[in-house]
């Protein structure tokens, strides 16, 4: 008989080889799953992992890793640290649209003045947003104690509803022909957040993301708000006894969350998507959550986890259009990673025992 | 005894990855025999009990019920050929009323209507009373007791094992479920009774076999054996009792007056106009049931719960509204009684643990960065100066034993150089001598100056280091009195756990 048995102790080489054997374990299983429709699964699974890094095209995916890594790990550095508490913040779509918009709403209020102090005051009113935005379900939670799962989940549409309101309305294009849609600040060089080096994908948001992860590091492993978070999570009894204050620790954590998740829909409004539009918002808040968990929760993982997320989200698109593998399988071979993550991280805290259990 | 054994026991040895926890244990248990069980935290009383109990199959050994082979797969086994067991924690649903309970653990169990009658009927013969239509949740420790005990009655039992079953009950609970056992005893049941506290062994069992790491470690008539060399046999080593010496009270420390708290969650207390003072260089010793306003009493002392400003002054200081930290720096610390979840995070190293509360008295970190040299540093001194045995303090906390953990959390206290110590069951499952160095190091602080209280169930523990001594129950404080001049009955008046109590009548 197979059975589980809890280890004395978190095992650390397991915690740290998870990741790679989901890995491995998604591609043999998506490798059957591509089989079964009929495809070769040794060139899916190769046009998925290898063609964005190394193949024929590869000078046009590289940088579209980081644009779409990027994001990603902000929004994901930020949620890991609520997540870390017990602190579920699921609404980060709605927080990278606002701080989008406010983001854009001041670049645009600027145009078409030119000047420097305009890009940086873009990502100060782009973090606001994000953090107003985010202090909604902390001071509900807080005052009245209601649950920020639900509340900031349905944040997400109420600023789905005001991306659609300010693109066809306030922030839309005055010389746009009537399209919906802002001006795009692609055109317009004191709000552009163009590449830093021409051809590398790498933008202010890169930057961001990387400070983002040293922060968070130092944050989690050097400082004692860091240890307030991990302790509050583990053990909120102890926390408490510690002397940590519940919540200033809910604010403090759906604000960085929401601050971050901010950034991130500035740097893309302003860069690579250049314009305020009705689907501007791809997902980005949700996926984060993945890497989150992907990573651990922990700010290197997730590091690794952002440009994993993205490396299968480029390269599926490339096995869609290539091989012709329908959108649903390279869906579910995403949820398949995200499944073996969280089904192997068992083995972190449970060892396999084969034999007759010692206690009836 | 001129019948056969009930139940023989021989050579059992039960082996787990690393320690074996019975190495040939061999006792036998006469009809009608009362038989105790004697050992420290760990030296393989629950093991053994579990063997016999079917819920643990031995690696070897014989056990001969009546004189045929007796190999249990399963408790119900074991129940069918009559032995009950009640175990230490109950397993009772708060919400079920006390038949409905018992229904849950019968077989085939009977129209509840019939099955309350048939309760009703046990309990009175026993001097048990007991409502069978009460809800659980409602009953105190010793009456939920009376539900596992009463459901084993039911099954009309050839042996009955307990598991340190007085551990919860007052001195008047305690005597009530002697005179029940002894009814029992007298009716041919036999007792396998497990136990610490020698003095209620000599009073109830006829024998006694001691456990010590696993073996049987000598057997005694405890009625002609004293308490002591009983506990020597335990430990295998002589006894250090704790020394008192002399001490001056100071100043009041700790005041608290008319603190009424209301109950933190539905199945808490509610503290209700508490008054104590405790001075400097004095031990003072709460005792009363578990649930009667223990653990938020300790809140309240700790910061965790706050209150109005002037119901708790420490030096004359007014620190009712100050939570934790800084009522830390002033030297107000405490331990509580749970250890895994509130006085330590499980999955958290010893060190990271050492941080939890000692980052404010031991200068830990240095605007909000954090030392971890430091930290580590007092880690390991708590875990050499209270002998916590760790491979080191980069080890989490919850794989130390419940006592080794005790040990710790105490030790990281006591070493902050406290003003003001509160401890919740300090030396709850810590071994002998383990708790006899907590008891030490509790007398030496005071005896340097600090107020020190100590909330306990341990009686004997109150009785051997209080100076003064109150009580607890339903939330209210009883009005201290000097711990020398009081009986065990006066106590157990305090505790008040008595109301409504019968002794059976035998």
């Amino acid at each position: 008989m197979i059975r589980l048995e809890k280890r004395p102790q978190p095992s650390r080489a397991w915690s740290m080889a998870t990741p790679l054997v989901a890995v491995l374990a998604t591609m043999v299983m998506g490798g059957l799953l591509f089989a079964t429709l009929g495809k070769n699964p040794v060139e899916a699974i190769r046009t998925i992992f290898w063609e964005p890094l190394f193949g024929e095209f590869a000078f046009y995916y590289r940088p579209q890793l980081l644009v779409k890594g990027a994001p990603l790990v902000l929004i994901a550095i930020g949620l890991s640290l609520g997540f870390r508490a017990g602190i579920w913040n699921i609404g980060a779509e709605g927080q990278y649209i606002i701080g989008a918009l406010t983001g854009a709403g001041v670049g645009l209020a600027f145009y078409p003045t030119e000047s420097w102090i305009i890009f940086p005051l873009m990502v100060l009113a782009g973090a606001f947003g994000g953090w107003a935005w985010a202090m909604i379900p902390a001071v509900l939670k807080t005052r009245f104690g209601t649950n920020e799962i639900l509340v900031s989940l349905m944040l997400v549409y109420v600023a789905e509803q005001l991306l659609a309101s300010m693109s066809l309305g306030l922030m839309k294009n005055p010389e746009g022909f009537g399209f919906p849609g802002s001006r795009n600040l692609q055109q317009y060089d004191s709000a552009h957040n163009a590449e830093l080096i021409a051809g590398t994908g790498m933008h202010w948001g890169v930057v961001a993301a990387l400070i983002a992860v040293i922060f968070s590091y130092v944050l989690l492993n050097r400082h004692m708000l860091g240890y307030h978070i991990r302790l509050t999570g583990e053990a909120p009894r102890a926390a408490k006894f510690a002397g940590v204050k519940p919540a200033r620790l809910i604010l403090f954590c759906l604000g960085a969350s929401g601050a971050l998740a901010g950034l991130a829909g500035m740097f893309e409004v302003s860069g690579p998507s250049g314009q305020v539009s009705i689907d501007f918002n791809v997902g980005y808040g949700f996926t984060a959550i993945i890497v989150a968990f992907l990573g651990r929760l922990h700010p290197v993982g997730i590091l690794l986890a952002g440009a994993l997320m993205a490396l299968t989200y480029i390269g599926g698109d490339i096995a869609q259009g290539n091989l012709g593998l329908p959108s649903a399988a390279i869906q579910v071979f995403q949820g398949m990673l995200l499944f073996f993550l969280l089904a192997l991280d068992l083995l972190t805290n449970y060892r396999i025992a084969i034999g007759k259990p010692e206690v009836a | 005894m001129s019948t056969p054994p009930l139940l023989t026991i021989e050579g059992l040895t039960k082996a787990y990855p690393g320690v074996v926890a019975n190495d040939h244990v061999s006792f036998t248990i006469g009809e009608g025999e009362v038989h105790a069980l004697l050992g420290e935290n760990g030296a393989g009383k629950s093991t053994l009990v579990k063997m016999i109990y079917g819920l643990v199959k031995p690696d070897s050994g014989r056990m001969t019920l009546r004189g045929a082979a007796y190999e249990p797969a399963e408790p119900r086994q074991a129940r069918a050929d009559g032995i009950a067991m009640v175990f230490q924690h109950f397993s009772l649903f708060d919400a079920l009323n006390v038949a409905e309970n018992i229904a849950l653990g019968m077989e085939n169990p009977p129209a509840l209507r019939d099955l309350a009658a048939r309760i009703r009927e046990v309990s009175e013969a026993y001097g048990l009373p007991l409502d069978p239509f009460r809800t659980v949740g409602d009953l105190s420790a010793g009456e939920r007791q009376r539900v596992e005990i009463i459901r084993c009655l039911l099954q009309d039992p050839k042996l009955l094992i307990m598991d340190e079953p007085t551990s919860v009950l007052t001195p008047q609970e305690v005597e009530i479920l002697f005179e029940t056992l002894k009814k029992l005893k007298s009716e041919g049941t036999s007792i396998l009774y497990i136990s610490h506290k020698l003095e209620e062994i000599r009073a109830l069992c006829d024998h006694a076999t001691i456990l010590r790491l696993g073996k049987n470690v000598g057997e005694c008539v405890p009625r002609d054996t004293s308490a002591r060399d009983m506990a020597e046999l335990m430990v295998g080593t002589a006894l250090k009792t704790p020394e008192r010496g002399a001490r001056e009270f100071g100043d009041v420390a700790l005041d608290i007056s008319g603190l009424s708290v209301p109950a933190p969650s539905a199945f808490g207390t509610t503290l209700k106009n508490v008054h104590l003072a405790v001075r400097r260089g004095e031990i003072l010793g709460i005792g009363g049931v578990a649930g009667n306003g223990q653990d938020e009493l300790l809140a309240v002392m700790s910061g965790e719960v706050t209150c109005a400003r002037d119901a708790v002054k420490f030096d004359g200081k007014p620190i009712g509204h100050m939570g934790p930290t800084a009522r830390r720096a002033l030297g107000v610390l405490t331990a509580p009684e749970e250890r895994l979840g509130h006085a330590a995070a499980p999955d958290m190293s010893l060190t990271e643990n050492a941080l939890l509360t000692g980052s404010v008295r031991e200068g830990l970190d240095n605007n909000g960065f954090l030392k971890w040299g430091a930290t580590r540093t007092f880690a390991e001194k708590i875990i050499k100066a209270f002998d916590v045995r760790t491979p080191g303090p980069e080890n989490a906390a919850r794989s130390l034993s419940g006592g080794n953990l005790q040990k710790f959390v105490i030790g990281r206290e006591v070493l902050q150089r406290p003003e003001v110590l509160v401890v919740n069951q300090p030396t709850w499952g810590v071994d002998a001598a383990a708790a006899a160095a907590i008891r030490q190091a509790l007398l030496d602080l005071a005896a340097n100056g600090a107020a020190v209280i100590c909330i306990s169930q341990d009686l004997d523990e109150l009785m051997e280091i209080s100076d003064n001594f109150a009580a607890l129950n339903e939330g209210r404080l009883s009005a201290p009195r000097p711990t020398a001049e009081l009986t065990v009955d006066e106590i157990g008046l305090m505790m008040g756990g008595a109301h409504g109590m019968e002794v059976a009548h035998v």
